[in-house]
């Protein structure tokens, strides 16, 4: 099957006082229609960051210095900033982590919903209205007109990121990618939201960018799975791959540290050592610093190599008798 | 002990070494406070500098009344600036008055500094009600215009100089307390005001030694600021006719005598004493804005 | 919302009458009320007269209490000079200085509004640096002086503007207004610009940190991922927000422009309130100097009220809170 959206090789990098920082380096992921991308990694890791490249939403002192996103045949670093504008929101949209943020608080509801209908098509303010009812229903959102004419401060956090849902659903897009969309919100709110992005993923065929720090979410949600470290992909495949024979030493490490996973009574087994900042990354592996599999090879910086069918890793020392 | 270390004692980097450092880091507050010696100077040493005290009459000659710059004086003198509609030498009379004008300025910014500061530590020590009090009273007075504040003094007070000055104080001396209770407030709440406090310090004691130096910062910037305001201030009342006196003029008061001449074109009454304030009250509100750069530790602007 | 209002409607009447204790104690009891309110070249008996007439025989609570009520049916004293109620005076000159200082409020937004603006969408051109600089200028330098120039330079040397005064009226609800004649617009413009320096130099700063702030903020970028147009997105969704501190700045400022009308007044030789005081203070005619200050100290305070309530409409947050 054909990838919707290709992201190859992609290099993005922020200059600071601290440096040049390379928040995110020779990152390749695939979209494919109907299904869900997970990308899993602590904060630092880079993957909010690509999320933002994809859509280019970039800006100074941050910048894209590498790679290429083809969509469709076309790649999207080589479009005019106006036809890129014209894919935002339109086929491929965005959900932000925090909706009180994001959604303007001085404006009405119903206002921001129109106005992204109306950006992208020549409808009436009636047409796009009805639209924006559709999108509320297949949400969940009930109460309708009402609601419509709310400001955000008065929705609860779990309806506010329906409602970004909901907006980003509003034309039917290829792509939407969805930035730690739950992290804010109450674990039973998640479970629901989750629940609908599932099926929406499933019967409209919209490919999904699940970004998260929790690799729970990815089980149950994902059917690929791409996990971050300091800026590159560490482990790829999909999700009953990775979890069930996880190759590289971090994403071992992560699915120990998860407390269900761990026996009742049983120390929580932890990954040693912290991230490494970007300012300070290691030469070669940025792993192995906390790796209890570093050798001097890892000063060397290992490319993504494909174990099994499907199932990638950056690693000199990969849990190969993890596979089955 | 080896000579090195000897040597070594001397420690280049204190506080003040640094606050001296990044303040002259700034080219332009530099030259600002290069400036205002010089004006400051001038002003001092107006009698030496000045061709002639242009309020002793007999040194005046009414011949020379209205000359354009750049003009002969009967005595050899070159009237640089020209000379006024009663003979008074421009270059003189800015001299003269600049003596006023930062007289008055920086005057009634100390005094109105002590007031102010006073009231402002005592308010943030005291807490509870005394402090609500005194800030709705400050407040109040800050939401109206300086200028309706001292408008209604001077009504009440009349003319003079040293109304003017008593005027100034009461304008400002609210700006102070309000900066001087906040900071003093932060510091009030650090441990080494309670440990004085336990060790049975008098208050009075506590806040002058203790409080007062860790609140010296925003006091330096907000008086630096001032002072360009009282000038300003004290300019725009004599310009109204309700500062300073005749016989005392400011700059104010110059460029006040010459609105007339403006328009038959003997524009330089005005000007120059215009062009000498302007200087003044710029100058200081640049060294004001590097102050405030280097003493309040925020983020870039 | 309704309680909130009458709260904030008692805290102004408590202002303008701590005020007129303020005003009332400072010249009778200050300041010599025989001087004060009795012409000062009347003989001994009529002196007598009018110390028992005007009851300046009477403690001084009783007096307050008499002064405060013919103050609540209009009455301040009668001018010595004019002949005719101090009230009256201001109600003439009231609409001059109005419209004097509406028209300079209206040049600080329409110049300093997009200057501001633009400023803020790019803080490091050298326009933002002209911008933030010349604010400064704006801030310092005394307005009599700049004022003085302007008359030096465009009425003087250049000749295209008039001097000094006012331009001729044209009678609206029974008040002479010079805004309304083309030829009166040539006669508003230099002082109008004049008062409006200090104005615009605040309202450019306001707006360039305004911009800036809400240009970082979370819902900025998720209008940018929806596809909006940037012309959108800075008129709509950067504008409503940071106008909303600048509109309450502004119209608090009303106040102060009025009382800033005085120096300005006086420059231009402009018939309104302003120039009235400074005459009266130089002649002397107090009854017209206490009516004066009361009234533009209760403009002042109405002024205030008024804004407070424009921006609970402003923000629909702001709205809720006071409603609960």
């Amino acid at each position: 099957m054909e990838p919707i959206l290709e992201v190859k090789n992609l290099c993005t990098q922020f200059e600071t006082r601290a440096g040049r920082l390379n928040a995110v380096q020779d990152v390749s992921l695939s979209l494919f229609k109907g299904r869900v991308l997970g990308v899993v990694g602590e904060s630092g890791s880079g993957k909010s960051v690509t999320g933002f490249s994809m859509m280019r939403l970039i800006d100074p002192p941050g910048q894209i210095v590498g790679g290429s996103i083809i969509y469709r045949g076309q790649d999207l670093l080589g479009l005019t900033e106006q036809n890129m504008r014209r894919l935002r929101g339109n086929r491929i949209a965005m959900i932000f982590q925090d909706p009180m943020m994001t959604l303007n608080p001085v404006l009405r509801i119903d206002k921001q919903l129109v106005e992204t209908v109306k950006a992208h098509e020549k409808v009436s303010t009636e047409d796009a209205l009805e639209r924006a009812r559709e999108v509320f229903r297949a949400v969940g959102i009930s109460g309708g007109n009402h609601r419509l004419k709310s400001y955000p401060h008065e929705f609860s956090g779990g309806m506010r990121q329906r409602v970004a849902i909901a907006i980003a659903l509003l034309h039917k897009p290829d792509v939407i990618i969805a930035d730690e969309p739950t992290t804010a919100l109450d674990v039973t709110i998640q479970s629901q939201i989750l629940a609908q992005a599932q099926t929406l993923a499933r019967e409209s065929g919209t490919a999904m960018m699940w970004i998260t720090h929790d690799l729970t979410i990815v089980a149950g949600l994902a059917d690929d799975v791409a996990v971050m470290y300091a800026g590159r992909i560490a482990e790829s495949g999909t999700v009953s791959d990775v979890l069930d024979h996880p190759l590289h030493p971090y994403t071992k490490g992560l699915i120990g540290s998860v407390p269900s996973r761990n026996r009742r009574g049983e120390r929580l087994k932890q990954i040693p050592g912290t991230t490494p900042s970007l300012a300070n990354m290691p030469m070669g592996c940025a792993f192995r610093t906390r790796c209890p599999r570093a050798t001097a090879h890892c000063e060397q910086l290992p490319e993504m190599t494909e174990m099994a069918p499907g199932h990638s890793v950056r690693c000199f020392h990969p849990h190969i008798e993890n596979l089955p | 002990m080896n000579t090195t270390s000897i040597l070594s004692i001397r420690n280049t980097d204190t506080p003040l070494h640094r606050f001296v450092e990044r303040f002259f880091a700034s080219r332009v507050a530099s030259v600002s406070l290069f400036l205002l010696i010089l004006i400051v100077l001038a002003a001092l040493l107006a009698p030496w500098l000045a061709m002639q005290n242009p309020y002793d009459l007999q040194q005046l000659d009414i011949l020379d009344s209205s000359l354009p710059p750049g003009d002969l004086s009967a005595s050899g003198g070159t009237y640089w600036l020209g000379t006024d509609d009663q003979g008074r030498d421009m270059l003189s009379a800015i001299l003269y008055g600049l003596r006023i004008s930062l007289g008055v300025g920086v005057g009634s910014a100390l005094l109105a500094s002590m007031v102010g500061t006073a009231i402002g530590l005592i308010a943030a020590y005291a807490g509870g009600k005394i402090d609500a009090f005194v800030m709705r009273v400050v407040d109040l007075q800050l939401s109206f215009p300086t200028i309706l504040v001292a408008l209604m003094i001077l009504t009440v007070l009349g003319k003079g100089i040293w109304n003017i000055v008593l005027a100034l104080i009461i304008v400002e001396w609210a700006f102070y307390a309000r900066t001087v209770r906040g900071a003093a407030l932060v510091e009030r709440q650090k441990e080494y005001v309670e440990a004085a406090h336990c060790l049975g310090l008098p208050w009075r004691h506590i806040l002058a030694s203790h409080l007062l130096p860790n609140c010296l910062p925003p006091i330096i910037v907000v008086f630096t600021m001032q002072i360009a305001r009282a000038i300003a201030l004290e300019a725009t009342l004599s310009f109204l006719g309700l500062g300073v006196p005749i016989t005392e003029p400011s700059l104010g008061l110059l460029i006040a005598n010459g609105y007339q001449y403006i328009l038959s074109g003997n524009y330089w009454i005005s000007f120059y004493p215009g062009i000498a304030l302007l200087i003044v009250i710029v100058v200081i509100n640049l060294i004001g804005d590097q102050l405030r750069d280097v003493l309040n530790p925020r983020m870039e602007k | 919302m309704v309680i909130w209002s009458i709260r904030r409607l008692l805290q102004a009447i408590l202002v303008v009458l701590a005020m007129t204790v303020i005003v009332f104690v400072a010249l009778y009891a200050v300041g010599d009320p025989v001087k004060i309110m009795i012409d000062p070249d009347a003989t001994q008996a009529e002196v007598a007269r009018a110390i028992s007439y005007l009851g300046l025989d009477q403690p001084l609570w009783r007096q307050y209490l008499v002064f405060l009520k013919n103050a609540l049916h209009g009455d301040l004293g009668q001018s010595f000079v004019y002949a005719t109620s101090a009230m009256n005076l201001i109600w003439q000159r009231l609409p001059a200085t109005l419209e004097l200082a509406c028209f300079a409020v209206l040049l600080s937004i329409i110049l300093g509004l997009p200057l501001g603006i633009y400023a803020g969408l790019r803080p490091d051109s050298v326009f933002s640096r002209v911008v933030m600089a010349g604010s400064i200028l704006g801030f310092s330098l005394p307005s009599f002086w700049v004022g003085l120039m302007f008359i030096m330079l465009f009425a003087v040397q250049l000749g295209w503007l008039p001097s000094g005064g006012r331009g001729p009226t044209v009678t609206v609800l029974g008040m002479h207004w010079s805004f309304l004649t083309f030829e009166g617009l040539k006669y508003m413009l230099l002082p109008a610009f004049n008062l409006s320096l200090a104005n615009i130099a605040m309202v450019m700063r306001l707006s360039r940190a305004g911009t800036r702030e809400v240009l970082q903020m979370d819902y900025v970028k998720f209008a940018r991922a929806k596809g909006l147009s940037p012309a959108r997105v800075v008129g709509v969704h950067v504008l409503k927000n940071m106008m909303i501190p600048v509109v309450t700045v502004v119209g608090l400022d009303l106040g102060s422009t009025i009382a800033f009308s005085v120096v300005t007044e006086n420059v231009f030789a402009w018939p309104g309130t302003g120039k009235l005081i400074i005459e009266s203070i130089n002649v002397l005619d107090r009854p017209v100097i206490v009516a004066y200050l009361i009234f533009v100290v209760f403009l002042f305070v109405l002024i205030n009220f008024l804004v407070d309530l424009a921006y609970v409409f402003l923000d629909p947050r702001v709205r809720q809170a006071t409603s609960s």
